[in-house]
């Protein structure tokens, strides 16, 4: 029998894995936006978990709204990442100071 | 341990090794490939938990949808992969030190017994139970404002996608449909007199 901990755990070690990925690939943009794909993934497997351990699908509305927002954000930000691209030639982050902050 | 549970720790596993090559492969289309088998992983484990409509969404959404976009875009960029991998090694330790100490606190919280299978029982229901129809009768009458945002949500992000990619070149020979509708008769058409020539 699946335990709510066995989908609590994973979550929590799919978050870690996604936190880690931001650390180690901050010069790839595209990476760290797959990295903030997976975290969304593992926010949604607490939500779906605990939405169906506790028997109320409100949980599972609220994922479906993750997701619509988790695509229009990745299309935003691919759309970035192309005209970033077009007009610096990089999508090394280390080369992205044009704002001088 | 029962066959249900077996499943899931091997999609789990799965998972887990899809996450890991994600974030440590080195070629981008790998990464957005092995993003799309952690896609289809995490489908099948909500399955596994009677989830079914929002495991075919993210099939759909995600694998059809999403993936497809990051992998149209790694391609049409031309990336040169060498200067985005230095430091990798550099802060591998830290990001492995960090991932692990999360990892150890929220295991302590999750998995302290609070959350254990006596506490909580995953509710079964009868057959002819329908997830999306249940969903849909949540989503579609106290949930409907929340919806239609959403959709407001989407068409922000076509219309921004859009408006961002597009661009002007110039010297390119279009057509102006606006400016030849507006072309009345006198611009194009000359009435000249002519004077009959003399005959000879």
């Amino acid at each position: 029998m699946i335990a709510l901990t066995d989908y609590l755990v994973l979550g929590a070690i799919l978050f870690c894995l996604s936190v880690a990925g931001i650390f180690l690939n901050r010069k790839n943009v595209i990476i760290l936006l797959m990295s903030i794909e997976l975290m969304l993934l593992s926010v949604n497997f607490n939500f779906i978990a605990f939405s169906r351990f506790l028997d109320d699908s409100i949980g599972q509305v609220f994922v479906f709204f993750i997701l619509t927002v988790a695509a229009a954000e990745s299309a935003i930000g691919l759309a970035i990442l192309v005209v970033l691209f077009r007009n610096r030639r990089t999508i090394n982050v280390a080369d992205l100071d044009m704002l001088k902050g | 341990m029962g066959f249900e549970k077996f499943l899931f720790y091997v999609f789990a596993l799965i998972l887990i090794f899809a996450a890991v090559r994600v974030i440590t492969v080195r070629n981008s289309v790998h990464a957005a490939l092995f993003l799309v088998l952690a896609f289809f992983t995490s489908a099948a484990l909500w399955l596994l938990i009677e989830a079914e409509f929002l495991a075919i969404t993210m099939v759909l959404v995600y694998v059809g949808a999403v993936m497809v976009l990051f992998l149209f875009v790694v391609m049409m960029l031309d990336l040169n992969i060498s200067p985005t991998r230095e430091g990798f090694i550099k802060y591998l330790p830290v990001g492995a030190a960090i991932a692990a100490v999360i990892v150890i606190e929220m295991v302590l919280v999750v998995g302290s017994g609070y959350f254990s299978s006596d506490q909580y029982q995953l509710i079964s229901h009868p057959s002819d139970y329908s997830n999306t129809k249940e969903l849909g009768s949540v989503l579609y009458t106290f949930y409907v404002y929340p919806f239609e945002i959403a959709s407001v949500i989407l068409l922000v992000a076509i219309i921004a996608a859009i408006s961002l990619t597009l661009r002007r070149r110039e010297g390119v020979k279009s057509q102006n449909p606006s400016q030849q509708i507006r072309v009345s008769r006198n611009d194009r058409v000359r009435l000249v007199n002519v004077t009959a020539e003399k005959k000879q």
